[in-house]
């Protein structure tokens, strides 16, 4: 006996990919060879990836050495525990798959081999450098960072705001709800998808152990899941128990859950009220040129609603206003109506929008959620409030489906 | 989940004659060893004590009282003895072999891994060794899953048992009977030395509580007719030679083996088979199944068989049996008692590794 055999070994990498065909475009050994060690060298991802990568080179000692080192840092990644076992195995006997411990549910070694998929398949990502997901279209000055979570990759992605432009930071692993996403009803243990906020921060002290290192809710359900009958609530960004460095892809009953350390480093960046968490069941990536095409239009679009709010004329300002229209206590006829009575008491207007965010909104259907600071000034009323509107993509024009206050 | 406990080979009582220039030190030292075997071991340590005042580098003495330690449970002794031998002694495999046994017993499995490396790398082909190695490794694995899975942790501090070699050069060709005047080769450790000549009747001595294995009468019928290949056993057109329905029956247990059809294979043993190491047969058939699978890449032959019988109903067959998997290969002798029983040849006592 010489070290491992190989065909034992391949097993291990081997059963994942061919379990990632389906998924997504072939990962062969070499592949993962060249890209994953390439994109995230370090941490506790990278390391794994790292051994993933020495197995597939044949490199055993070397994958021992590294899972020893990586263990010695996590012991609770239970993930790198199992391929510590299979590589031990491996030595006393063929083995065929990732996760050969015999008499144990399997259901919970299929959610240790998903993480190992996950993790994988994140590695194997577009790299978001020279392209943006297509929802970041404008980010507040206050705004430092933005969040984008795909699910569908079991990532969260971090974004820093410079002069309005988004730009990749870094990305965490992260589970999400059990029962997936598209959350609809309380306890339906799922995630929703859309464009939220981080709302607050709860103590520490306050939470159990299995929120661990923190725990920051988010804004569900916004205006648009309220709007769409959607419901449930206490949908958090959290950290992981102390018996777990991770959790598997699936496993919340709805929150986005991070490790510790990476709850950790991502806090820093969190400010509450204002920090974006955009929620896609997967993410488009294009260029910055493609989102300055949709801001520009997005754009030009509210400075003609500010400005024919402006004019008084409440015929040119209604038509920015999609016939199915709801401010949650108006509909547009009532709106209309209410609007005309305004206006006819007014000489004169003013209003100065600033601190615009505009992100579109996950889904099929051209949405747009766009925030700002509204200084309205008039000969007998003036003041100032952040505004939320919903534009919906109406032919070639953006009409607002819903206007209220934040 | 308790561990599946290695089968401890039978003790091996074939006499060396080696490394006995006086007969006087080779009655103490056979004293010793005969009192080790009863299990009088204060007496048998005496006794190893005299030898060793005589002549304190004999290393058959030594590992006899390091053996003896490890059954008083005097560890660090035991410890002490076969880390000594392996000084002195580093091409010899048996006690880095027996050093890694005491170790896992202790739970030290990374010790016991470095150990049984040792013993292998100077024995490349080492059987219980290389088992022993698999257990090892078998039993990390185990800690790591259960860590990973977060199974019971009290699962994790399970010893693992492996199997004690109870005689210095265990790895040569120990199945070679002492035939008087015989001197055996010189015990130079190369791998994988399995005797060339003819092989004769073993003649067991009892080992302990087990009972004596049946007992050839006539030596000279071993290798009556000239022993075919391994596989042309089945293909022996006389079903009324003994002879070949003995080997018919050999050749299905490699070939259940081979192929991982654990029923047949476990069809092969006699209802009184008795497993090795004092096993019930319970769990005896349990490690087996979990050994003998389908899908498995095992290559099992039974090379040079030869048979003698002890009676019309009870034959010895030895041969050279070559293992091959994945991750294991070895070459070792392999001696199996088998009874005829109601019309078929079956295993009844199967011994290893010697």
């Amino acid at each position: 006996m010489r070290g491992v055999s190989l065909l034992a070994v391949f097993a291990v990498v081997g059963a994942l990919n061919l379990d990632t065909l389906a998924m997504g475009p072939k990962l062969s050994p070499g592949s993962l060879a060249g890209k994953a060690g390439e994109r995230r060298p370090e941490g506790a991802e990278g390391a794994i990836v790292g051994v993933f990568r020495l197995i597939a080179e044949d490199r055993v000692a070397a994958a021992h050495a590294e899972l020893d080192r990586l263990l010695a840092v996590n012991p609770n990644f239970r993930l790198a525990q199992l391929v510590k076992g299979d590589l031990l195995l491996a030595r006393a006997q063929p083995i065929h798959a990732l996760g050969n411990a015999a008499g144990v549910p399997e259901e919970r070694l299929n959610d240790l081999r998903e993480e190992a998929r996950a993790r994988l398949l994140r590695q194997r990502g577009e790299t978001p450098k020279d392209r943006l997901p297509r929802y970041l279209l404008k980010m507040a000055p206050q705004q430092r960072h933005a969040i984008v979570v795909d699910t569908s990759r079991s990532s969260l992605y971090v974004f820093e705001n410079r002069d309005g432009v988004p730009h990749y930071v870094t990305d965490y692993y992260v589970t999400i709800g059990k029962n997936g996403t598209d959350k609809a009803r309380e306890g339906d243990k799922k995630t929703p998808l859309g464009v939220y906020n981080v709302t607050g921060s709860l103590p520490v002290a306050k939470l159990g152990d299995f929120y661990g290192s923190g725990a920051f809710p988010i804004s569900y359900p916004n205006e648009w899941d309220r709007r769409a009958g959607r419901n449930g609530h206490g949908i958090w960004l959290h950290g992981t128990p102390r018996d777990t460095y991770s959790r598997p892809p699936r496993a919340s009953d709805g929150c986005v859950v991070l490790t510790n350390e990476d709850l950790e480093a991502l806090s820093r960046r969190l400010q509450l009220g204002a920090t974006p968490v955009i929620i896609s069941g997967g993410v488009d990536w294009v260029a910055e040129s493609d989102l300055s095409r949709v801001r520009s239009s997005l754009e030009e679009t509210v400075e003609a609603w500010r400005r024919d709010w402006e004019s008084r004329d409440t015929g040119r300002y209604l038509r920015h206003y999609a016939a199915g229209f709801s401010s949650g206590t108006m509909n547009l006829a009532q709106w209309a109506e209410q609007k005309r009575a305004v206006n006819a008491g007014k000489t004169w207007v003013k209003v100065k929008v600033g601190e615009v965010s505009m992100f579109l909104y996950p889904g099929a259907e051209p949405l747009a959620v766009v925030t700002f600071l509204q200084d309205y000034q008039s000969n007998n009323l003036g003041n100032v409030m952040r505004k939320r509107q919903y534009w919906m993509r109406d032919g070639d024009a953006w009409k607002i489906a819903y206007e209220g206050a934040v | 989940m308790t561990y599946p406990s290695r089968a401890v080979p039978g003790l091996i009582l074939i006499c060396f004659t080696l490394l006995l220039p006086t007969s006087a030190r080779a009655d103490d030292f056979q004293e010793a060893r005969r009192l080790f075997q009863q299990g009088s071991y204060p007496q048998a340590l005496e006794r190893v004590d005299a030898v060793l005042v005589k002549q304190p580098k004999d290393a058959r003495a030594r590992f006899l009282r390091g053996l003896i330690f490890t059954e008083q449970s005097r560890f660090p002794e035991a410890i002490r003895v076969f880390t000594a031998l392996t000084e002195d002694y580093p091409e010899l495999p048996e006690p880095y072999n027996n050093l890694a046994v005491i170790y896992a017993s202790q739970g030290q499995d990374e010790k016991a891994r470095q150990a049984l490396e040792m013993a292998i790398r100077t024995h490349p082909t080492y059987a219980t060794a290389h088992e022993n190695l698999g257990d090892i490794y078998a039993k990390m694995a185990r800690q790591a899953y259960d860590k990973a899975l977060q199974l019971d942790a009290s699962n994790a501090s399970a010893k693992a048992k492996l199997a004690l070699v109870k005689e210095l050069f265990s790895t040569r060709a120990s199945v070679v009977a002492p035939v008087k005047g015989t001197i055996p080769e010189p015990p130079v450790p190369s791998p994988a030395v399995v005797a060339a000549g003819p092989v004769s009747p073993v003649v067991s001595a009892p080992a302990g509580a087990t009972p004596p294995p049946a007992k050839p009468e006539a030596p000279a019928a071993a290798a009556a007719s000239p022993p075919p290949k391994a596989g042309e056993a089945s293909r022996s057109k006389e079903p009324a030679d003994p002879q070949a329905e003995v080997l018919r029956a050999l050749d299905q247990w490699v070939k259940a083996w081979s192929s991982g059809d654990a029923n047949a294979y476990l069809g092969a043993y006699a209802p009184g088979f008795k497993p090795p190491g004092g096993q019930n047969r319970t769990e005896w058939e349990r490690s087996r199944r979990e050994r003998v699978v389908k899908g498995k890449r095992i290559a099992v032959q039974a090379l040079s068989p030869k048979v003698t019988f002890a009676g019309p109903e009870e034959a010895v067959v030895t041969f050279r049996q070559s293992y091959q998997s994945d991750t294991l290969k070895t070459i070792g002798s392999k001696r199996l008692v088998m009874v005829r029983s109601a019309g078929r040849w079956l295993i009844q006592r199967e011994e290893l590794g010697r």
